[in-house]
């Protein structure tokens, strides 16, 4: 069903959804927040612009841009997937706990900021293209995949600032980042690459990228270091 | 009603800024629009706009822009004024009626020029002379308030949302080469007038959004150069150090920037440019009560350009994007779709990367 965001507010817009229901077109976005918030099992295709925390507490189902998103997308995101076709703004997969979102080019800062997984919820996020500072800052769970395909520095400064848990790749040898001391950065291996495959195939077969061209890269593995946790961070008792 | 200076309650903000690299002017309506769709990030407690080239009749005068909350306060004002300026026009800034805006003070406006022989007795310049009236009307006398005081630009805010206030200062029958946007959600103080973006000295303006925890430390530091922050807000401060750092001190506005938003000690270490590196330790070194932390986008108006910046830590949004000859900056990519569905090369600016976007020479 094909609902025009024209002029509506976001209450009225997420009404205008749920009434749908089953796959909606959504036409003439403009900045609404909190599209499709904690909802489940809907179908939505967003064309224009989606304000921020678009998909927040989503519990099911799948949202497509074709273009640009905001700031926060999935924010606390329980379930479904998320797929932008362009790039998003600042902290995309904000304290995610399921699901998977793709994007297809760049991210903002603190992508991935509090992440976390529990049994059989890990979340996911692709990045296609390249990430700004900070990204999987307190990483908690689930796992981070950067691409790099953008061509630039795949990711800004201090990535996995205070990451405690999950594991982050990111396409790239990795030279001249410093990651902080309580995290461990190596080459991944074969395993590794195994773990990530079906989700690079996922992008590659949602945006038209060669999936083997993709995978002929170095890639590196992001975990944190047990060995060296955070102990007296702030307080020395 | 509490006002400003006289409360500080312990922010979100909208900002939005358009200008012509050619020159062009354009009519407030465009600006108006982009507030529209992030009139959620604003709670009706503060909404402004800053225009640039706005007055070209009257280019060499000061335009200031005054609240005052009775007639005899203004009777004293003018002639305060009198006493060091010519005033060559005065008059009520016109304005529509429309229910989202009441409780209006007398608003005035007023294009004067230091008188000469003033300025030779005190061996001044005329800027630093001006700059001096701001503050000593906004200090001394009660009941008035100098909002704008720069040559052909000028500033407009209100209590409000954005886009009322924007029709309540009647901004689509103002053409202007840029443009500069706020809507305010005030967190430390009541929200008044006066305390609406954007803040503005001399032809400075800036709109900001965020709340920069250095406030006290900058605001000490700046009073020490004659600036009076009356109002307790975060933006009056940040205005008054851009106006101290590039105006007397001579800095230019990426220097300026690098002293607001320092890099950390770690990227500063780590650059490869023996010269820059140098530079930015001096800048840290010299300026370092001019730090400003905390979360902040600001976008800072002057004659002749704009520039946006974010704080180090990128802890607000801001993206930036253009068409043609206009460059478009705004808190979020939907602001500026609504001025220019066609945007092009949309993309966020890093934490303390500053964007300088100038209208070529002779155009403004």
């Amino acid at each position: 069903m094909l609902v025009n965001a024209n002029g509506l507010d976001f209450r009225a817009l997420n009404d205008a959804i749920r009434r749908a229901g089953g796959k909606v077109e959504l036409t003439g976005c403009l900045g609404q927040r909190f599209i499709c918030a904690g909802m489940s099992d809907v179908e939505v295709a967003i064309d224009g612009v989606p304000g921020n925390a678009l998909g927040a507490y989503l519990n099911g189902g799948t949202i497509t841009v074709s273009g640009n998103a905001q700031d926060a997308v999935g924010d606390t995101m329980n379930a479904g997937e998320i797929v932008i076709g362009g790039n998003v703004g600042d902290a995309v997969g904000y304290a995610m706990r399921g699901g998977k979102i793709f994007v297809r080019g760049d991210a903002g800062y603190r992508a991935g900021i509090h992440m976390k997984a529990y049994e059989d919820k890990i979340p996911v996020i692709v990045v296609g293209g390249c990430t700004g500072s900070f990204l999987g800052e307190y990483q908690a769970g689930g796992l981070i995949v950067v691409l790099g395909l953008s061509g630039r520095r795949i990711v800004g400064n201090f990535p996995c600032t205070g990451m405690h848990g999950g594991k982050m790749i990111l396409r790239s040898d990795c030279r001249g980042i410093a990651f902080p001391d309580q995290v461990t950065s190596r080459e991944a291996t074969e395993e590794d690459l195994v773990g990530i495959r079906q989700y690079v195939r996922e992008y590659c077969a949602r945006f038209g990228e060669n999936e083997e061209k993709v995978m002929d890269s170095p890639f590196t593995v992001v975990t944190p270091d047990s060995s060296n946790p955070y102990k007296r961070l702030y307080v020395a008792n | 009603m509490e006002r400003e200076g006289s409360i500080r309650i312990p922010s979100g903000c909208a900002i939005a800024a358009v200008i012509s690299r050619e020159g062009k002017r354009m009519t407030g309506e465009a600006i108006i629009g982009a507030m529209k769709p992030m009139h959620d990030r604003s709670n009706g407690l503060g909404g402004g706009f800053a225009g640039y080239g706005i007055y070209p009749e009257y280019r060499d005068l000061y335009a200031f822009h005054l609240f005052f909350d009775c007639r005899d306060t203004r009777k004293a004002c003018e002639a305060m004024l009198k006493e060091h300026y010519e005033i060559v026009k005065g008059e009520v800034i016109p304005t529509r009626k429309i229910p989202a805006i009441t409780d209006e003070p007398l608003i005035w406006r007023y294009f004067v020029t230091p008188l000469k022989s003033v300025l030779a007795d005190l061996q001044l310049d005329e800027k630093e002379f001006v700059a001096r009236t701001v503050m000593k009307i906004n200090t001394e006398l009660s009941g008035a308030y100098v909002f704008s005081s720069g040559k052909n630009m000028g500033t407009f805010k209100a209590v409000g949302y954005p886009e009322d206030v924007g029709v309540f200062y009647r901004l689509d029958e103002y053409e202007g080469y840029s443009w500069t946007a706020h809507g305010r959600y005030p967190t430390n103080t009541p929200g008044w007038w006066g305390g609406a973006h954007p803040f503005a000295l001399l032809d400075f303006s800036i709109v900001h959004n965020g709340e920069i925890s250095s406030y006290d430390a900058n605001r000490r530091f700046i009073e020490m150069f004659g600036y009076k922050c009356n109002l307790q807000t975060d933006t009056e401060v940040i205005t008054y150090i851009l106006d101290y750092l590039v105006r007397r001190q001579g800095l230019s506005l990426t220097e300026a920037a690098n002293v607001i938003a320092a890099p950390f000690w770690s990227t500063i270490e780590n650059k490869t440019d023996e010269y820059e590196r140098r530079k930015l330790q001096y800048l840290r070194t010299v300026f370092p009560s001019l730090l400003v932390t905390g979360p902040f986008s600001i976008v800072l108006g002057f004659t002749g350009g704009l520039m946006a910046l974010n704080d180090r830590l990128k802890l607000r949004s801001m993206v930036v994007g253009e068409k043609d000859d206009r460059v478009f900056i705004a808190s979020e990519e939907a602001a500026i779709r609504a001025m220019e569905p066609e945007a092009r090369g949309i993309c966020a600016p890093a934490g303390g990367e500053p964007v300088v976007v100038r209208v070529k020479e002779g155009a403004y």
